[in-house]
């Protein structure tokens, strides 16, 4: 294995790992035509498109989970393994799926070693020799992980790096990681990311599959771009600007739709949400705020700042240990999402597959579920009512779906989303709390989602944007920086991103830790 | 809140904490195994204040007779739990398989018109429980049928076939070699006490130390996950399935052999028992959870409290009203005792 620098290899090397002419089809879906990638030993590559492109098929099918109707796949130069050779593909090719692949209920060094625990004497499995094995696995990787926690017990990022290890320990030197960022905050994905440049020093190579173009122009060297199952592009990441990278992604030229922000926002405007002496979970900080009719306000802070419970009490969700909720100057009974639903609260989860939508029932069922009212009289619901009020939403957020009748779970992540807020805007709300609203969601619909925020500003709706991603904050009118709890600071529109991010890791506030 | 801002802090510091965080850790597992000791020792103490018998060896060796034959299905049902999988047939295996034996053993009930020889009863038996399990399996894991409703449906089957071969009728006169496993005794200790604890020593072992015992715990917990990691879960699903009904086979033979006769309705409602013990002692419902000694302490705590209750004079009539309380107050018990929601 050659020593790899940071700068893109000569193309003459044999490649890691190579696709050439692979199509793939689903029954009439075409997934793959005649697509490919070649990826250079030692060098990060970049695998980006909307959903829908191709990209998780390409992975099953480097991976061999799936094979390809037609086209080859090699590794440093051979052929790959038949599909039943799972232990072949293993030595090959690592991945680190969007799905976590740890059971819950094992030890951190049991998921390590799973199916292939060590044994001693006879067929008995040696606990100890297995614990050391693990142990010295992540020493050598230098993973600070307790080998006998239980996975159930860890947070995503070390359940990831856990993956990761896995991978590792099967010698490979080829790891894809699939959306490896989506779940993670900004100082944990710093961390992923100085440890995949320091695996990236030692010779691995890795496929990096992301949503966000800006972790791409961090961490890579090469990209390659899909669109509509078709290989578009592949080039040097430097040698691509953003704007063509979209463009590229999505077929036209980029819809660069920074949302318009207002600053200042009338202080004129009656007060829609106050939230005094708010206490969400035990030992936090009192909270305090308010939002003004057709305000959009940031509330961002990293993953264990506390900013979700916040925003979970406001809704209803999470029963806060003190302090009032007062939506229009009524207050809401803590802990009842109905309470805060009928004073005009609608909401966004975090995650969208447990709290945001019933995958099993139709697009129209979810979007009109808080809002019986609307589309039933006496408790007997008008199908032709609802349908409606959903053909409205589904064309308002550009929904891609044949029609309403759909069930949500069939729909992409982008637009299982849309359902998810279209289901939040169908009570007409007063106030609009967004829980990482764009969290794996492609550019598109990222854009889409953001656009219905200026329009509920329009309309006079107070915007809660929850989330510590820069693009969704920049809607804002003023964003508040929460860490460990507390609100630490306040920025108008215009502030500058290094400050802001700053400001959610905990620099320079008052008892600085780090 | 903070625990993930405190894991970044330097690499020194956190490997130091991690140390004692694995001691702490492993005792609190070991402990969790240990959950119903206390209730089980409590309970114990209550009994010998209701009556000093309750103490006595021969009330203790009484006890864990007549729950070594149920104990068995739990531990069989436990296997499967585990899993993630569950089976309802196992009752009605319970009493079919030592009940095709007699009737075809039996020299008075001529199934095939000339009677097999006696020695076959008990391989019959377990041929039978085997057979049921396969059947199972098929249903479940090769034609992907839903599992409650399959193995609710092969209950009443399985219940009916009793009672046609039977013709409602209590099998008698079984062959001696049928009767020895619930009515022998070795050092005054009777075998089927003996086999109950084997077996639970076994299966503690298997799914400890080996790599098909980690493997139930593996496809209970993420099926996907499990197949991810090569694990053959369809062939693991399906001879545990058939393992569980050849172990409820051998529980019902040692209640045969204890009652030496087969009723119709012999194992008829044993399973809400089943359950109840698995789930005291621990057994997720939902599958990857939970160990043997639990599910070993649980069946045992059910069948103490009803000794006491014996014991204490309880009018027989009050009984299934109680044993259903029993159950209930178990579950909040050991809800109690061991601090973690079943789910």
């Amino acid at each position: 294995m050659s020593v790899a620098s940071n700068a893109p290899a000569p193309v003459e090397e044999t490649p890691a790992a190579e696709a050439h002419g692979i199509t793939k089809r689903y029954g009439g879906t075409v997934a793959l035509q005649d697509a490919g990638i070649v990826i250079t030993p030692g060098t990060t590559h970049a695998l980006v498109g909307r959903n829908g492109a191709g990209k998780s098929t390409l992975v099953s099918i480097l991976t061999g989970l799936e094979s390809a109707d037609s086209g080859e796949v090699t590794f440093n130069g051979s052929p790959a393994p038949g599909l039943t050779d799972r232990e072949g593909w293993r030595r090959r090719v690592a991945c680190v799926y969007q799905k976590s692949t740890i059971i819950p209920n094992l030890t951190v060094a049991e998921n390590l070693y799973l199916n292939r625990q060590p044994r001693g004497g006879g067929s008995a499995i040696s606990w100890r020799r297995m614990r050391r094995q693990a142990s010295d696995l992540l020493d050598t990787w230098h993973l600070t992980i307790d080998v006998d926690a239980y996975a159930s017990d860890l947070n995503v990022e070390q359940r990831q790096l856990v993956e990761i290890a896995r991978a590792l320990s099967y010698e490979t030197r080829f790891i894809i990681l699939d959306e490896p960022t989506a779940q993670l905050d900004r100082a944990a994905i710093n961390r992923l990311f100085e440890r995949i440049r320091g695996l990236q020093r030692q010779g691995m190579t890795f496929l990096f599959i992301s949503h966000h173009l800006e972790e791409i122009y961090e961490i890579c060297q090469r990209v390659t771009v899909f669109r509509d199952a078709r290989h578009i592009l592949t080039d040097d990441v430097a040698a691509v600007p953003t704007r063509d990278l979209v463009a590229a992604m999505t077929g036209e030229a980029a819809p660069h739709t920074v949302p318009a922000r207002r600053a200042g926002a009338a202080a004129s405007e009656p007060v829609i949400l106050e939230v005094e002496d708010l206490v969400a979970v035990l030992d936090a900080p009192r909270a305090n705020f308010r939002l003004r009719r057709g305000e959009v306000v940031g509330l961002a802070g990293g993953n264990g700042s506390g900013k979700t419970q916040i925003a979970e009490a406001i809704v209803g969700l999470r029963k806060a240990r003190s302090g009032t909720i007062s939506v229009d100057g009524h207050r809401t009974k803590p802990g009842h999402v109905s309470s805060a639903l009928r004073s005009g609260v609608a909401f966004v989860p975090q995650d969208r597959h447990t709290e945001g939508y019933v995958g099993g029932l139709s697009i129209a069922e979810n979007v009109t579920m808080t809002v019986p009212k609307l589309i039933g009289t006496r408790g007997v619901l008008s199908t032709k009512r609802r349908d409606a009020l959903a053909r409205k939403l589904i064309a308002d957020l550009s929904v891609k779906t044949p029609g309403p009748e759909l069930p949500v779970s069939s729909l992409s992540g982008g637009n299982q989303q849309k359902v998810v807020m279209g289901r939040a805007l169908a009570s007409k709300p007063k106030v609009l709390v967004l829980i990482s609203p764009t969290a794996g969601v492609d550019v598109r619909s990222k854009a889409t989602l953001l656009g219905v925020v200026n329009e509920m500003r329009a309309l006079g709706t107070a915007v809660l944007v929850v989330s510590d991603e820069l693009d969704d904050l920049r809607v804002c009118d003023r964003v508040l920086a929460i860490f460990r709890g507390e609100i630490v600071r306040e920025f108008e529109a215009g502030w500058a991103d290094n400050e802001l991010v700053l400001a959610m890791e905990g620099v320079g506030t008052t008892d600085d830790e780090h | 809140m903070t625990n993930i801002s405190d894991t970044a802090t330097s690499d020194v510091e956190v490997s130091s904490s991690t140390v004692v965080a694995a001691g702490r850790r492993l005792r609190l597992a070991r402990l969790r195994d240990f959950a119903l000791v206390p209730a089980v020792l409590g309970v114990a103490f209550v009994g010998y204040l209701v009556n000093p018998v309750f103490l006595h060896k021969g009330n203790l060796i009484l006890i864990l007779q007549t729950m070594s034959e149920v104990g068995i299905v739990v531990l069989a049902e436990s296997l499967i739990l585990i899993a993630g999988r569950m089976d309802l047939s196992l009752e009605s295996t319970f009493g079919l398989a030592p009940g095709v034996a007699a009737w075809l053993v039996l020299p008075n009930a001529p199934a095939l018109g000339s009677h097999l020889p006696s020695w076959t009863g008990v391989p019959i038996t377990l041929a039978v429980g085997a057979l049921v399990g396969a059947i199972n399996g098929l249903l479940i894991v090769r034609s992907r049928l839903n599992g409650f409703i399959v193995t609710l449906g092969m209950l009443i089957v399985l219940r009916g076939l009793l009672t046609g071969i039977s013709k409602g009728q209590t099998f008698f006169n079984l062959p001696h070699s049928m009767l020895w496993v619930g009515q022998a005794r070795w050092l005054t200790v009777p075998v089927s006490v003996w086999l109950c604890l084997a077996l639970f020593g076994a299966a503690m072992f298997v799914l400890g130390y080996t790599r098909a015992g980690r493997a139930l715990y593996a496809i209970g917990g993420n099926r996907n996950a499990a197949r991810a990691a090569g694990i053959n879960v369809d062939r693991v699903l399906w001879l545990t399935l058939i393992v569980a009904s050849t172990l409820a086979a051998l529980g019902g033979l040692m209640l045969t052999g204890r009652l030496a006769s087969v009723a119709a309705n012999q194992g008829n409602g044993y399973i809400f028992t089943v359950f109840a013990a698995a789930v005291i002692g621990g057994i997720s419902l939902n599958g990857g959870k939970g160990t043997m000694f639990g599910a070993f302490t649980g069946v045992l705590l059910l069948y103490m409290i009803q000794d006491v209750l014996t014991l204490g004079g309880v009018n027989a009539e009050w009984i299934g009203a109680l044993d259903g309380g029993i159950i209930l107050l178990a579950l909040v018990l050991s809800r109690i005792t061991s601090g973690q929601a079943q789910d």
